[in-house]
């Protein structure tokens, strides 16, 4: 039988992975992709508690969540083009115009 | 270990065995159903330019599909050097296996259904089809071919623009059903006694343009037009995997037809169905004799050109093909005389409806690809989101509007006509102010900068 | 039986995916990868019933999003940044805290389970029949409960198009 532990398993797992990506890559694009990748995570936490309660909003918030991550990625990707476009790199380490 | 693996499939397949094996029947036949389309696209091209099309290859040209199989069978593999070979074997996989999963949300007549009584039904059509775009993106991509990766970012620019309105286009007519389950919006249409097309002209029409860019037909077939980037993303692709492209272009256009006559055409109701379920005689029952007509009067067409083949083996094939004929129409006359197999009428006739329509709409895309030259790839997109996501959403507000003022007088059925008429007058004019302002601001026809990035 | 073995297949196809998209040298292998991740996770939706989450899902995060990165990658791929180091300096470090993070959460949740009285609950499959249509529960929570947050949602997107048009916009 199906517990709610087997989701919240899913969920961390995803999440650690994506923190990783996110902490260990070099490549900004990664970096964004692994953002998209925690917040499935969180959304796949979401519904399994709106599927344990009965309760509908967990699924209505996972929505939004997903509109949030579409303008967020829209953003993003538009400030790594305009960044490229300036600096030719897409390397984390190599964005340091804020540097002393 | 696995034996719950196993006892969990045995379960599965207990329970789904039905639309498994209609399944397996669909992607099993689809190919053969695919070549006779482009045989039928062929011979309507050479009917537009006053000759004949392909002629040799059977009587009248009708094993021409098959040659054309057996030829793409056997070409060279041919994979570019520095090609990446995993996403260059996954692109096409991608664009075909998209096409054939949405091909399993539609319902051909009320009997047959792969994927039956799903909650979301049209919106999964639409959704899995969208999947279609990356197969052109990463074919595109793995080329290794600036030329092919410029086709495919074009292609998939011009999918995904054309989305927003197909997809605001279905919900004006989606209005009307409150659900997105397939087999209600097809009853909601039998209980209205209308289809939606007269409820909502414009929105079919948005649908029907939209429709034509999603499945890059003409006049929106830049992205592969043979005189612009040599077909595009498709060029490096020979053989099995270029056959396995062209599949999923056609399976696109059926599976758009197919919801375009669901949400607008009526599915598979014959025309003026309510009259169907009224007791006693009625002259438009007579309607039910249609198809059979339609079946003898091809048979009787197939049996005078049978004296008339070149050789004793095509006349042979053309008589089998006339037998054919009457055979679907006694299977046809059938359900509509005998009263034992009245329950038969609804999936029989359905099903013959509804490829009818389909094939129409098809028909209309062929005619069109014909007639009309090639547009622009800035006019695509101008065309699309200045003209077409606006006069959707608009349309939308005002189908909405019109509901409102339906329900307010407790209006049904024809007298809806009442409210949207109006509406759809009112999308037209509005139409047509969008079309002056483009103009009165006017296309960067003479500017030197290019308006895109990807009109090169 | 069904719903587990549907399950572990999703689940494992996601965790499997997410790690092949972190270490993957080539950006548009990643984005492969994030790709079959998110179908895995669309999958767990089907699986726990919510339907219009699926599909939603399916257009929106793959046909938008998943394109939207695909196009980025096709416009920035450098073939200098495929022979570069891919992991930043700090990837030890890194990788210890978030194990630090996992092992801290994953604790808490098999004790949660163990203290008497404070049992997690089991998600029963025979509620599954008793669900009422997903869509309509969702789209009646949406324009009745929750309107004001999807007006909000509506102006963010509004928002985040113009800000992105603006900044991918060449300098006339």
């Amino acid at each position: 039988m199906l517990s709610i532990e087997h989701y919240l398993f899913l969920s961390l797992a995803l999440f650690i992975i994506g923190v990783v990506g996110v902490v260990t890559r070099r490549n900004v694009i990664v970096v964004l992709m692994s953002i998209e990748l925690i917040l499935n995570a969180v959304n796949i936490n979401l519904v399994a508690f709106s599927r344990l309660y009965g309760d509908v909003a967990g699924q209505v918030f996972a929505l939004f969540i997903i509109a949030d991550a579409a303008a967020e990625a829209a953003v993003g990707l538009g400030i790594i083009i305009a960044f490229f476009r300036n600096r030719e790199t897409v390397l984390a380490d190599e964005m340091d115009l804020l540097k002393w | 270990m696995t034996n719950p693996i196993i006892q969990a499939t045995i379960e599965f397949l207990k329970a789904f065995w039905a639309p498994l094996l209609c399944g397996v029947a669909i992607v099993a036949v689809l190919p053969l159903i695919v070549g006779y389309i482009v045989l039928v696209e062929r011979k309507l091209m050479a009917d537009m330019q006053a000759r004949l099309g392909p002629m040799r290859v059977g009587p009248h040209g009708l094993l021409q599909p098959i040659a054309d199989a057996v030829k793409l069978l056997i070409k060279e593999d041919i994979i570019p050097d520095n090609a990446d070979k995993l996403v260059f074997w996954l692109a096409p996989v991608l664009s075909v296996g998209a096409a054939l999963l949405s091909l399993a949300g539609l319902a051909i007549g009320p009997a047959f259904q792969i994927a039956q009584d799903i909650n979301i039904g049209i919106l999964f059509v639409v959704g899995v089809s969208a999947l279609g775009i990356f197969g052109i993106v990463l074919g595109g991509w793995a080329s290794n071919s600036h030329y092919s990766l410029m086709g495919a970012l074009r292609s998939s620019a011009q999918l995904v623009s054309y989305e927003t309105a197909a997809g605001m286009a279905l919900v004006s007519a989606l209005l009307f059903t409150g659900t997105l389950n397939i087999k209600s919006i097809v009853e909601a249409q039998s209980n209205e006694g209308i289809w939606f097309v007269m409820l909502a002209p414009v929105a079919f029409f948005t649908y029907l343009v939209a429709s034509i860019a999603e499945t890059n037909r003409a006049p929106f077939d830049l992205p592969e037009a043979e005189s612009e980037l040599v077909s595009g993303y498709m060029t490096e692709f020979s053989g099995f995997r270029w056959s396995l492209y062209f599949l999923a272009e056609y399976a696109n256009m059926i599976v758009v037809a197919s919801v375009a006559t669901t949400l607008f055409l009526g599915g598979w109701l014959r025309p003026f169905s309510k009259v169907h379920e009224l007791p006693g005689f009625h002259l438009l029952n007579l309607l039910d004799f249609v198809p059979v007509l339609l079946m003898v009067a091809i048979g009787v067409y197939c049996l005078q050109r049978t004296p008339k083949q070149p050789t004793r083996v095509q006349q042979m094939f053309m008589f089998a093909v006339a037998g054919l004929c009457f055979v679907l129409g006694l299977v046809l006359l059938v359900p509509v005389v005998v009263p034992i197999a009245k329950p038969f009428y609804a999936g029989i006739h359905g099903g013959f409806w509804f490829i009818l329509k389909v094939s129409l709409y098809i028909y209309f895309f062929m005619w069109l690809r014909f007639t009309i030259p090639r547009y622009r790839f800035d006019q695509l997109m101008r065309l699309g989101w200045h003209f077409l996501i606006p006069l959707s959403i608009v349309n939308v507000l005002l189908v909405g509007v019109a509901l409102i003022a339906g329900s307010y007088f407790h209006l049904q059925g024809w007298g809806l006509l009442l409210v949207t008429t109006p509406a759809a007058i009112i999308t037209l004019i509005v139409a047509f102010l969008i079309l002056a302002i483009e103009k009165e601001h006017g296309a960067p026809q003479d500017q030197s900068a290019a308006s895109d990035f990807y009109a090169g | 039986m069904l719903d587990k073995v549907l399950f572990y297949f999703f689940a494992g196809t996601a965790v499997a995916s997410g790690v092949l998209m972190v270490t993957r040298r080539n950006v548009v292998h990643s984005a492969i990868f994030l790709i079959t991740a998110l179908l895995a996770t669309a999958g767990i939706f089907l699986q726990l019933r919510a339907e219009f989450l699926f599909i939603v899902q399916i257009i929106l995060y793959v046909g938008g999003i998943m394109v939207l990165f695909v196009f980025v990658i096709m416009l920035v791929n450098l073939d200098v940044a495929l022979q570069q180091i891919q992991f930043a300096r700090q990837r030890w470090v890194g990788l210890f805290v978030a194990l630090a993070l996992a092992a801290q959460v994953s604790f808490m949740f098999w004790t949660s389970g163990k203290m008497p009285g404070q049992g997690l609950p089991v998600l029963t499959a025979a509620a599954a029949t008793k669900l009422p249509p997903n869509s309509e529960a969702v789209a009646r929570s949406l324009f009745e409960s929750y309107l004001l947050p999807f007006e909000i949602a509506s102006v963010l997107l509004l928002v985040a198009m113009i800000g992105a048009v603006v900044m991918a916009k060449k300098r006339a």
